[in-house]
This record gives C-alpha cells, sequence and structure tokens, in this order.
C-alpha cells in the first residue's frame, strides 16, 4: 500500500514537472538569470506546491500514522549548520549551471534525453561519494562533531 | 531587471506546482514520506537496506510520468545549454550538494518551507542564491 501510494504520488510529481515547465532546463535558467530576460514561473512553481501542501502538512503533524498504516516520518533536524548551508551552495551552483535540479532531471530521464543521463550519472557518483564517506561505521570511529 | 513575458507561463507552472502539492501532500498523509527527491535517491545508495520499496515506487513514477504524458500529449520541449564537462560538474555539485544539504529544491523548497521549517528556508535561500550567481557569473561574466 505505501508503495503503491509512493508511486502514484511520483507519478503526479512528475506530471506536474511537465506541465509546468520546469523539465525544461532552459526555462529554470531564465528564472535563475536575474540580469537578462527574466521569467518569473518557478516561482509561481513554488507558489502552487506551498499552497496545495502546506495544510497538508499542517494536517499531517497531527497524524502519527499515515493512510497506509505506516509511521508518519517528519524530519526532526532544527539546527542550521554548516553542512546545511555548504550543501545547499553547492547545489544551487550546480543547478545553476546546467539548470537540472534532481526532479526535473528524472523525468527528464523518462523522456529519453541524452544530457539528463549524463547529469544523472553524475549525481549518482556524488551521491554515492557523500554515502562513502558518511557510512554508519565510520561515523563511528570519529568523534562527535563539535557543537555550535 | 525586464520581464520575459513571452516566455512566461504563470497559468501552466501555477497548475503544475499545485500537482506537485498535491503529489507531496498524498506521499506525506498517504505513505508517511517527505517528497524530497535527492533525499528518496539518496536513501537507495545507502547500505543499510529497510524502506526502499517505496523509494523504488515513486522514482518509477517520477521516470515513468513522461510516458504517461505521452499517451495524452506531445512531450513539452527541453532544451539544455550545457555540454557534457558542465553537465558532469553540475551532476557531481548537484549529487554532494544535496546530501551534505539534506534536501533540493522539492525537500526543503517545497516540503519544507510548507512545514514553515526554518532550517528548509536557511537552505532555499542559499542554494537560490548560489543559483543566480552561478547563473550570472555563466552567462554574463564568462559568457557562455
Amino acid at each position: 500500500m505505501q508503495a503503491f501510494i509512493a508511486l502514484v504520488s511520483g507519478l503526479i510529481f512528475g506530471i506536474g514537472l511537465l506541465l509546468s515547465g520546469m523539465a525544461n532546463p532552459a526555462k529554470v535558467i531564465g528564472f535563475l538569470d536575474l540580469s537578462g530576460a527574466w521569467d518569473p514561473s518557478l516561482a509561481l512553481v513554488m507558489a502552487g506546491a506551498i499552497a496545495v501542501a502546506f495544510p497538508a502538512f499542517t494536517w499531517a503533524r497531527r497524524c502519527t500514522r499515515a493512510w497506509s498504516g505506516c509511521a508518519l516520518q517528519l524530519p526532526t533536524a532544527k539546527h542550521i549548520d554548516r553542512p546545511l548551508l555548504l550543501g545547499s551552495l553547492a547545489f544551487g551552483a550546480g543547478w545553476g549551471l546546467a539548470g537540472y535540479c534532481p526532479g526535473p532531471a528524472l523525468v527528464s530521464l523518462g523522456t529519453g534525453s541524452q544530457p539528463a543521463v549524463v547529469f544523472i550519472l553524475a549525481m549518482l557518483a556524488g551521491m554515492g561519494a557523500h554515502a562513502l564517506l558518511n557510512r554508519p561505521g565510520k561515523a563511528l570511529r570519529q568523534p562527535p562533531p563539535a557543537k555550535g | 531587471m525586464n520581464i520575459a513575458w513571452d516566455a512566461f507561463t504563470p497559468w501552466t507552472s501555477l497548475g503544475g506546482g499545485a500537482l506537485i502539492g498535491l503529489a507531496a501532500a498524498l506521499l506525506i498523509l498517504g505513505s508517511g514520506r517527505i517528497a524530497g527527491i535527492s533525499g528518496i535517491v539518496g536513501g537507495l545508495l545507502r547500505p543499510s537496506g529497510g524502506d526502499r520499496s517505496w523509494r523504488i515506487a515513486f522514482l518509477a513514477g517520477l521516470i515513468g510520468a513522461p510516458l504517461l504524458w505521452q499517451l495524452f500529449a506531445a512531450l513539452p520541449p527541453a532544451q539544455v545549454d550545457a555540454g557534457n564537462a558542465m553537465l558532469i560538474a553540475a551532476g557531481l555539485l548537484v549529487g554532494i550538494g544535496t546530501r551534505y544539504g539534506s534536501g533540493c529544491t522539492s525537500g526543503h523548497g517545497v516540503c519544507g518551507l510548507s512545514r514553515l521549517s526554518p532550517r528548509s528556508l536557511a537552505a532555499t535561500l542559499a542554494f537560490m542564491g548560489a543559483g543566480f550567481a552561478t547563473v550570472y557569473v555563466v552567462r554574463h561574466l564568462l559568457g557562455s
């Protein structure tokens, strides 16, 4: 049941990305290029998404279980730390270079786009590098990160 | 700044965004998980097994969406200006950055902002700022 709902959610997510124009890297760059002819579309995509998701997350906060019966997992991290900011800066730089973020790149994979294949392979390599550097066994042998 | 009115698509972008929000709502209320694409993919690369099936199902839906779309309409145009070297650099930065930063446009930008999370607001401002700066440097200073 959980997997079936996830499949439907993924389909709706992908259709939304295609309809919104965000599966087109040139359109994303058109938003990120403030000093050119600016295309504000991406801001409306975010606004439309948040308008629908906000009530759902407000409701979700009062639930302990999802419809599928499994535990409802909301992020618990609160601290704004260095990995969050440096990681997000690196992500933004990569986003600006090609106009792909993970969702649109995966949807583009489904359209048979050649550049999306190259991007996704490199993205998986980057994620794999992070997974290797942060594997559970390794973390145990290192001192805990300093607070603050 | 001047607005590119010919490229601006307010209604389809708003409508597509609403569908993205609906998908995120369905995943949290139905499956109890955050619709953060980088987190969903990244979770598959961790050695510790477990909750893989919903991740694979979500990604199958995401990648399969263009096939469903094509049953009813032609795919919308997509243009990529980056060459292979740029695509590889971009992919590496996005892969490493989203994992250290715990999320991307969907996880922080849509779900996090909808949860009113200060962490996600900080991340969204950081990646948006870096995106604006990078495009400025690449398109206007280096002039590619």
